[in-house]
């Protein structure tokens, strides 16, 4: 036994798929054409699988003002904001992003993943009570952990579940946070949040929301969620990302309470790393007001995924969940999806191939993620070619060929 | 009062779907190396482990519950708390 020895069976599960002749483990996009196409393989390759839902990648506003920046203010922060100093353009975007929200206080993260262990830890420490989704995205998971908090999981959208864990907590459950995704990752199901709100509310608790995939998504303003089901004022804090919707990297969480502000002193994630860089910054202000004022990508963003999910229905596909821009095929078997996943990709379709035990109840799942900028020649281009590989659903054993 | 005596049979009864390979449940069986029960059966043990007894378990303690007698222990103390 060596501290090596773990990983004996994370290698005996990697060559059992590789005997599949088939490496999902080391997928190169070799080049990146626009938001919707790239090369893998020397292959001319539609992307499905991406998050950039609105497209904004390419945005050239985005490029332009990422280009601005680089020129202005360096390549990099080489420190923390606590211990280099901000930029005047870290409080420039902290100040557009609690604007778009109508919250007083923002906070902006090196990525949304740190965002998340960032407020998380920050709000729930010992003696405190955290009541997670049980489909929580990892970040989440080891947020709560990070804090010291006592963490309880209640079943998957289950609000019954919820309330029952909250009326066991008696008096605790005023030192307890909620935590909950507006569309989970995975599967593109939303939060009962409507009801979540109410208990939450009933028990005195705190609600967090993570918007990463809801941003720009859902909501008239394209707030999220939270915005979407008119419960705004009922949310305590929301979390997110720019890595999705807005094109770029980082994570931010918003907040009506004045104390949010000393997250800042006492947040590891926000203290003990470097500040994102300014052609980050610049980029993601600029999505931010994209986003704000042009709520027709959001339409079309609806639009195309309504036109991927009839699509795949109708070819046979069991589909994860309601429509959206996170479209999951789920597939009986691992081997099958493996399968189809490579089948796919000899077409010039890619798609996130997703299996246990990093998906919900074991699925294996075909997941496509949808963006306003795929054109209606592409999708129809996608959907030609999952019912390709549809046929080999019937087959006991799936052959590879294409 | 609940304690561990009365606990421990209600516990090998919910468990008992899982055991079908190794035939008998002791109180000594390591629930994931023997019971082979990967992270979504636990979740969903623990679940119903949750509603029979009207308890929570915190994710926090469960890297110390190894086998049934852990767990029995386990909710002993959610019980007495
Ligand atoms: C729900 C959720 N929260 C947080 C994150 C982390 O975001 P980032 O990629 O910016 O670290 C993701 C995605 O990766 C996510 O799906």
């Amino acid at each position: 036994m060596s501290l090596f020895s773990k990983f004996l069976s994370i290698q005996q599960a990697r060559e059992e798929i590789l005997q599949s002749g088939i490496n999902p483990f080391h997928l190169t996009i070799e080049k990146i054409n626009s938001p919707t196409e790239g090369v893998i393989n020397g292959r001319q390759t539609i992307l499905v699988g991406t998050n950039n839902y609105l497209g904004l990648t390419f945005h050239p506003d985005c490029i332009q003002a990422g280009q601005e920046a680089i020129a202005q203010e360096g390549t990099g922060t080489t420190g923390s904001r606590m211990a280099n100093g901000s930029f005047s353009s870290h409080n420039d975007l902290e100040r557009a992003i609690a604007d778009f929200y109508g919250m007083p206080h923002a906070i902006v993260f090196s990525t949304g993943y740190q965002a998340n262990l960032g407020v998380l830890s920050a709000l729930a420490g010992p003696g405190d009570t955290i009541l997670m989704d049980g489909d929580s995205h990892a970040s989440i998971y080891d947020g709560c952990r990070l804090g010291g908090a006592e963490v309880l999981r209640f079943k998957h959208n289950d609000v019954p579940d919820l309330e029952k864990k909250l009326r066991r907590l008696g008096n605790r459950s005023q030192r307890t946070l909620v935590i909950v995704e507006g569309i989970y990752s995975m599967l593109g199901d939303r939060a009962p949040l409507k009801e979540i709100v109410e208990i939450k509310l009933k028990y005195g608790a705190t609600l967090v929301v993570d918007e990463a995939h809801s941003l720009g998504v859902l909501g008239k303003r394209g707030r999220g969620l939270a915005e979407e089901v008119g419960v705004e004022e009922g949310v305590d804090c929301i979390v997110g990302t720019f890595s999705k919707s807005l094109g770029s990297t980082g994570g931010f969480g918003v907040s009506i309470h004045p104390e949010f502000e000393f997250i800042r002193y006492t947040s590891r994630p926000y203290i003990f790393t470097a500040s994102p860089c300014p052609s980050v910054v610049a980029s993601t202000k600029v999505s931010l007001r994209i986003i704000r004022e042009t709520p027709q990508l959001r339409k079309q963003l609806w639009e195309n995924a309504q036109t991927l999910y009839d699509g795949l229905q109708k070819i046979g596909y069991t589909l994860g969940a309601e429509v959206g821009p996170v479209i999951a095929a789920m597939i009986p078997s691992k081997e099958q999806a493996l399968g189809m996943w490579q089948g796919l990709l000899e077409q010039g379709i890619y798609v996130n191939l997703m299996i246990p035990p990093a998906t919900p109840n074991g699925e294996s799942l075909l997941r496509c993620s949808v963006s306003a900028a795929h054109t209606p020649k592409q999708l129809e281009t996608i959907i030609q070619c999952f019912a390709n590989v549809h046929s080999s659903l019937k087959e006991q054993t799936p052959s590879l060929q294409t | 009062m609940t304690t561990y005596p009365d606990i421990l049979p209600q516990l090998l009864e919910t468990l008992k779907p899982y055991a079908k390979k190794i035939g008998t449940l002791k109180e000594t069986t390591d629930l994931v190396s023997e019971l082979g029960l990967d992270s979504l059966q636990v979740m969903q043990v623990l679940l119903k482990i949750e509603d029979q007894f009207d308890i929570s378990i915190p994710l926090n303690n469960l890297p110390n519950i190894r086998t049934v007698k852990d767990l029995g222990m386990e909710i002993e103390m959610l019980l007495k708390a």
